[in-house]
């Protein structure tokens, strides 16, 4: 029987980081891709630029389609890359606080120019044979997690809803292989 | 116009770029672009991460339902609004059983990757060279699929 103390702990043990990061983290991501759809009208998507910047160093037809978009595709993940770097400078360094910001204590972090940077320990194995596969299957899938998880859910596309059905099933069941198997981190 | 090539807008790229910001800032802040939280998610030990994409997904959906009514072009395209609809067919589950094993096993996607080298994680370089190396693959391959079936049609 579910009873008032008991929603405080089953929300702790659900969400042990609260969800002040992720709710405003989240927004920020809708708000972004929102900013370059009224402008623009484009509904970007984050792993195109990988086969448009390809079509830079090769001539196969299926990079060379994306010609068009590669050079502002470059752009916008220098956005990414750069607005990243500003959370490091301010809320990850500590020199910006806020009660909806909970830091975290994954990973590594080193200091640099009186700033604090983050490393992974996810081990390079994973990280590379897991992104080539991420290569592989977002491209044939037509979509990512910001593709199809967010322009394309929001846009309440039946193939995105489908497709994101799909790659959160596989890689929660995935992940939990993984677990079993003793991989860690 | 003033020079831009295609006869781009101006405020076209660095609208791209504030855009790009807003997005990269939010993965930092909401801990996706860290792998270990993305597999803390997937192994069910902190459910937070619905909150990134479900929100985003919330305000995406809102300016998709209400941008096309209020105004019928983008300023600085001329685009009209659309939303984003993709053809379905078996790619969209062969392609997304494929990036999903290759999310769950190494925690990162495109974006949540581009923003992980802003934090300082200079080790997604792993996946990043990954991520390019499959999406060469397979363009190599569906390019050749598209070339052969195009010489199949002429005979």
């Amino acid at each position: 029987m579910i009873t008032e103390s008991t929603i405080p702990l089953l929300t702790a043990e659900l969400f042990p980081n609260g969800i002040s990061r992720y709710a405003v983290g989240g927004l920020l991501v809708g708000l972004g891709a929102v900013v370059i759809y009224v402008g623009t009208g484009i509904a970007a998507g984050a792993s195109t630029f990988l086969e448009s910047t390809l079509s830079y160093v090769s001539d196969q037809s299926r990079f060379q389609r994306y010609r068009s978009s590669r050079d502002w595709r470059i752009v916008f993940t220098l956005g990414i890359i750069m607005g990243a770097m500003v959370y490091a400078l301010t809320f990850q360094s500590g020199v910006v606080s806020s009660s909806l910001y909970q830091p975290g204590s994954t990973g590594d972090v080193f200091e640099l120019g009186g700033f604090t940077f983050w490393l992974t320990d996810v081990q390079p194995w994973r990280l590379f044979l897991g992104g080539i596969l991420v290569g592989i299957g977002t491209r044939i899938g037509k979509g990512c997690t910001s593709g199809h998880g967010v322009c394309g859910v929001g846009s309440a596309s039946k193939t995105s809803i489908v497709g994101v059905m799909t790659f959160l099933a596989v890689a929660i069941g995935t992940a939990q292989i993984v677990m079993a198997l003793g991989v860690s981190p | 116009m003033s020079g831009e090539p295609g006869g781009r807008h101006p405020a076209f790229m660095p609208l791209i770029f504030v855009g790009g910001l807003i997005f990269g800032f939010g993965l930092g802040f909401s801990h996706m672009a860290r792998p270990e939280v993305v597999l803390e998610f997937l192994q069910f030990t902190d459910f937070g991460l619905l909150f990134v994409m479900f929100g985003a997904a919330i305000v995406t959906g809102l300016a998709f339902a209400i941008v096309p009514r209020l105004r019928d072009r983008a300023p600085l395209t001329g685009d009209t609004y659309g939303r984003r609809l993709k053809s379905f067919d078996k790619n969209v589950l062969i392609g997304g059983s494929i990036f999903g094993v290759g999310w769950g096993l190494s925690g990162i996607c495109p974006g949540a990757a581009y923003a992980s080298l802003g934090i300082g994680n200079l080790t997604i370089l792993w996946a990043l060279a990954g991520m390019f190396v499959g999406a060469y693959l397979q363009g190599v391959w569906r390019s050749q699929q598209a070339s052969a079936a195009s010489v199949a049609n002429a005979d």
